[in-house]
C-alpha cells in the first residue's frame, strides 16, 4: 500500500490516466481514478484520495486536471505529475476535436445522443459507489459523518457556493481530527 | 491577425484558470460572455452547442475551450487554448501538493488530511445530485446509476466500459420503445 515501497512506473501512470481521460463520458472522472488507482491499484490510501480531492476542489482548476497532478506528485514526483496530466487530457483533445467536426451528422442520428446519456447515466453510477464508500469510512465516527451531511447538503442540496463551505467546514473537521488524534495517542 | 486571435486565446483564458475555484463549471458563464459578445468567436448558439459537444465527450467539461480554440485558429488555436487554461491552475496545484506532501507524517498533516477527507466524500455526493440537475435526468437516469453502483459494489473489478455500453443500450432502447420520451 505504501507508494514508497514499489515506485509506480511513469509509464503505467499515464496509461492508467490516458485510460480514465478516454473513457469517462459524463462526469465521472474522480470515481473512474478512485477504481484505477485505490480499488484495483492499491497506489495510494483512502485517506490520502479523498483529502486530495479536497484538495483539488478548493484550489482553481478543473478538479480533475487538480486531482491527476496530486496524484502523480503524490507518486513519482514532477515527473508524475506531468504523465498524469497529458495523459488525461491528449485523448479528450482529439475526441472534442472529432466530434465537433462530425457534429452535422451525429445531429441527424437521435439514437447517439440517447446512447451518450445512457453512458453518462452509468458513469455516475461509478461516483455514486465513492460516495458511498467515502460516506462508509467518514461514518465510523459521528463527527466526521455530521461534516460529510452537511457538505452534501449545502453544496448538493442547496447549492451554495462551493468555496466558502468548505473553508466553513474545515476548520471545525480539522480540529476534530485533531483532537481525535491526541486523544487517541 | 493570426497571431492576434492566438494572444486574445491566451489573454481570455489563463485568468480563467486562475480564478476557476470550484472546477469549470464555475467559469462558463464568465468564458461565455468573452467569447460571445467581447470577443465575437461563435454565437450565442454556437456556444451552446460546443457546451453540449464538450459534455457528451470524454474528459474534463472544460475541454469547450479545447473547441472555442479550435473555432478560432485550428489545431494551434486548439493547442493554445488548452494549454492557457490547464498549465496556469495546474502549476498552482503542483505547488500546494508538493507543500502538502512534503509535510506528510506531521501531526498537524494527518488532523488536516483526516478532516479533509469527509469534506471531500461530501463534495464527491454533492457533486453526483449536481450532474443529474445539468443534465435534467428522468427516472431512467437514476435506475441506471443504481443498478451501475449495485453492479460494481458486488464486483469492484468489472470493466466500467461494460456498465457505460450497458446503459447506452438501456436508453437508446427505451427511447426506441417509447418515442414521445
Amino acid at each position: 500500500m505504501n507508494p514508497t515501497q514499489a515506485p509506480v512506473s511513469l509509464v503505467s501512470l499515464f496509461l492508467v490516466f490516458f485510460r480514465v481521460g478516454l473513457f469517462s463520458f459524463g462526469g465521472g472522472l474522480s470515481g473512474w481514478i478512485y477504481r484505477e488507482v485505490v480499488t484495483l491499484r492499491g497506489w495510494m490510501s483512502d485517506e490520502d484520495f479523498f483529502s486530495g480531492l479536497a484538495l483539488s476542489q478548493i484550489l482553481p482548476g478543473a478538479n480533475v486536471t487538480n486531482l491527476s497532478v496530486y496524484i502523480g506528485q503524490r507518486l513519482r514526483g514532477p515527473a508524475g505529475s506531468i504523465c498524469a496530466l497529458i495523459g488525461l487530457v491528449i485523448g479528450p483533445f482529439f475526441a472534442v476535436i472529432a466530434l465537433v467536426t462530425a457534429y452535422a451528422q451525429l445531429a441527424a442520428m437521435p439514437w447517439i445522443q440517447d446512447a451518450m446519456s445512457g453512458a453518462a447515466a452509468a458513469a455516475i453510477g461509478l461516483l455514486l459507489v465513492v460516495a458511498v464508500k467515502g460516506a462508509y469510512s467518514a461514518s465510523r465516527r459521528l463527527v466526521p459523518f455530521l461534516i460529510l451531511m452537511a457538505t452534501f447538503v449545502a453544496v448538493g442540496l442547496l447549492q451554495w457556493p462551493l468555496v466558502p463551505v468548505v473553508l466553513g467546514l474545515a476548520p471545525v473537521s480539522v480540529a476534530f481530527a485533531w483532537w481525535q488524534a491526541s486523544s487517541d495517542a | 491577425m493570426r497571431e492576434n486571435a492566438l494572444w486574445s486565446l491566451i489573454v481570455v483564458f489563463v485568468p480563467f484558470s486562475l480564478v476557476s475555484i470550484g472546477g469549470g463549471p464555475s467559469i462558463f458563464a464568465g468564458i461565455q460572455h468573452q467569447s460571445v459578445e467581447v470577443y465575437h468567436w461563435v454565437t450565442a448558439r454556437e456556444f451552446v452547442d460546443l457546451f453540449a459537444i464538450a459534455r457528451a465527450a470524454p474528459g474534463p467539461g472544460s475541454m469547450l475551450v479545447t473547441l472555442l480554440g479550435w473555432t478560432v485558429a485550428g489545431w494551434t488555436g486548439a493547442i493554445v487554448a488548452t494549454l492557457a487554461l490547464f498549465i496556469p491552475s495546474s502549476l498552482l496545484c503542483y505547488g500546494v501538493t508538493k507543500m502538502w506532501n512534503h509535510y506528510r507524517g506531521r501531526h498537524w498533516h494527518t488532523a488536516l488530511e483526516n478532516g479533509l477527507a469527509p469534506i471531500g466524500a461530501g463534495l464527491i455526493l454533492a457533486g453526483v445530485f449536481a450532474i443529474f440537475r445539468v443534465a435534467g435526468a428522468g427516472i431512467l437516469s437514476w435506475v441506471v446509476a443504481g443498478v451501475a453502483a449495485a453492479i460494481l459494489a458486488w464486483h469492484p473489478k468489472l470493466n466500467p466500459l461494460i456498465l457505460l455500453v450497458g446503459g447506452a443500450v438501456a436508453f437508446a432502447a427505451w427511447h426506441g420503445m417509447v418515442p414521445s420520451g
